[in-house]
């Protein structure tokens, strides 16, 4: 059995752990198996809907202790729902709570582990999964030699299909488990769609020359239902936030679509940028790096040109 | 208290990636080889922080890998650091790799483990977890801010959506990324001292690896990029409504 965790925030199941449950389905198909999901907390709004991503039964662990994430409280329930299903590939989405938890699991379980998987395996001689490397500049294919396997999707990674279906959500009994770790404040950012999982994504660099030109970045990034990032200097400068800042030491990011305005494109961008499936630059400098990385862009001053583009987006959205 | 910082060798960030011996190798020639940035912006300059504030810290740092990765813990010493430990193990999976980690400082009765939250050459975060769960301890992942006092750890850390404030007792684990310490450059003391820092090596244990890599493989190459003239910013749109179909 393929079992596929999924992460919920504010009730409702994250599109990521969609992803990931359309691509468990997908090796279940493979493999001949089922697929099914397994949830700790209280059961989200939208649980029956992973019916349509090709899940059959949603397992729910409700535990007043599983209502924070605590990795080894999580990795201990997960160990003894995977047992007691006779789980045989654990797929995560591949954020910060599979981070967290999938290699305590993984070395709880001794199941080998590819986190970054950004395909379906390879089953014809072994179970080869190809991930991403070297921030994004190439690719592995690991080989998980274990009977148990554990793989953390990225996302964005996988292209999903829906079909109707619908999935039976069944309680789950698991041993109580008293976390070490207390949890004494959480800020949670409300409203913005989060960067790791938006499928496009606006970004802005030191060529804005200002917060206050921010404009042309939300304006567009809120017609195209876009998330908002920025470079690591603009971030650096306290223009933007900086869970914004895309890059080698900030998040790294594969949007279907990358705009970037006034990014130059150091090799430190273009590390956390360059799996993005189509990239857009805007800068006035030709010799600008970025462009090399680039499918479509503008030589020019943006302060000309995104005005422009702004009113022609409107225009082909219908936005008066 | 104890600190042990984790050190990984990693291939400088603006290294040219290519692969030999039928796409089965990293390409090393000519490579200039860095620690981890996260493993020493974050991990150890937090590390060295925390024995500024406190001279009864000791950090040591450890390293999994072959002889050639000796200069990098010896680039690490002269940051800061007492002393080093390089496990003797080549090409070890994540598993191995953390298996010696763990091993070690459950036998050094290390307070707490520092790590980077991730390597930038394969991108796996798992050292950290899989130390942790070997250890039995909690593990702070993703960490931003990190203080200790009482026997206590209290760290700011990324969770999905957000951030939060986590309390543990010692011992535990940490991963470490931005915003935790800044970066900085050895002195000339400091690379002085360095040279005369202990370096062991220690065996490896015969723990089993649980992956393996085939093969690796290079993105296709793009096919350049498409300029649109900068007083026509509408065929931009339109090429990316129409034809990339992205909007």
């Amino acid at each position: 059995m393929v079992l596929v965790f999924i992460d919920q925030n504010e009730g409702t199941i994250k599109k990521s752990s969609f992803e990931a449950a359309a691509y468990g389905a997908a090796i279940a198909q493979q493999t001949g198996k089922t697929a099914e999901a397994i949830l700790l907390g209280d059961t989200p709004a939208d649980a029956d809907q992973l019916g349509n991503y090709g899940i059959s039964k949603v397992h729910v662990v409700n535990q007043a202790s599983l209502k924070t994430m605590d990795a080894q409280v999580y990795a201990q329930v997960l160990q003894e729902a995977a047992d007691t299903l006779h789980a045989e590939i654990i797929i995560f989405s591949n954020n910060t709570t599979a981070k967290a938890v999938a290699p305590r699991l993984s070395a709880r379980m001794k199941a080998g582990m590819v986190s970054g998987a950004i395909a379906l395996p390879d089953t014809t001689n072994g179970f080869t999964v190809k991930k991403s490397v070297f921030s994004g500049k190439a690719f592995a294919h690991v080989n998980i030699l274990t009977d148990k396997k554990i793989i953390a999707l990225n996302p964005n990674a996988f292209a999903v299909t829906t079909s109707s279906g619908s999935a039976s959500v069944h309680p789950l009994e698991c041993s109580a488990v008293q976390p070490a770790v207390s949890v004494t404040q959480v800020n949670k950012v409300v409203g913005e769609i989060p960067l790791s999982e938006a499928s496009v994504v606006v970004s802005g660099g030191r060529g804005l020359k200002g917060p206050e030109n921010w404009g042309f970045v939300t304006e567009l990034a809120g017609l195209l239902g876009a998330a908002t990032a920025c470079s690591r200097p603009v971030a650096d400068i306290h223009w933007r936030p900086h869970h914004e800042h895309v890059g080698q030491t900030g998040l790294a990011i594969a949007p279907n679509l990358y705009i970037a305005i006034g990014i130059s494109g150091a090799i430190q961008h273009l590390a956390g940028v360059n799996r993005s499936k189509t990239i857009v630059v805007i800068n006035k400098d030709p010799e600008a790096p970025f462009f090399k990385a680039a499918d479509y862009g503008i030589v020019g001053d943006l302060f000309e040109v995104m005005p422009k583009i702004i009113a022609e987006v409107k225009r082909i959205k219908g936005v008066a | 208290m104890k600190i042990l910082v984790c050190i990984s060798k990693t291939p400088d960030t603006t290294a040219k990636i290519a692969f030999e011996d039928n796409n089965k190798k990293f390409a090393a020639d000519g490579v200039q080889w860095i620690i981890n940035p996260y493993d020493e912006w974050y991990a150890l300059v937090r590390a060295i922080e925390l024995k500024e504030a406190d001279a009864s810290v000791s950090i040591h740092l450890i390293t999994v890998g072959g002889a050639d990765a000796e200069p990098i813990l010896r680039k690490a010493l002269a940051l800061g650091g007492d002393e080093s430990f390089r496990v003797h193990l080549e090409n070890g999976d994540a598993f191995q790799v953390a298996a010696q980690i763990a091993g070690f400082a459950k036998a050094g009765g290390y307070d707490l483990v520092l790590t980077g939250k991730e390597t930038i050459d394969y991108n796996g975060s798992s050292i950290g977890g899989m130390i942790a769960e070997l250890m039995d301890v909690p593990f702070l992942s993703h960490a931003t801010q990190l203080n200790v006092s009482g026997g206590k750890a209290t760290a700011v850390r990324e969770i999905e959506g957000g951030e939060e404030t986590n309390e543990a007792a010692l011992p535990l684990v940490v991963s470490c990324q931005k915003g935790m310490a800044e970066q900085r450059i050895p002195n000339m003391k400091g690379i002085m001292g360095a040279r005369t820092k202990p370096l062991k090596v220690v065996d490896a244990d015969t723990t089993a690896a649980l992956t393996s890599i085939e093969r690796f493989e290079l993105p296709p190459a793009k096919a350049g990029v498409k300029l649109v003239p900068a007083d026509q910013p509408e065929e931009l749109v339109r090429l990316l409504h129409e034809e990339a179909r992205v909007i």
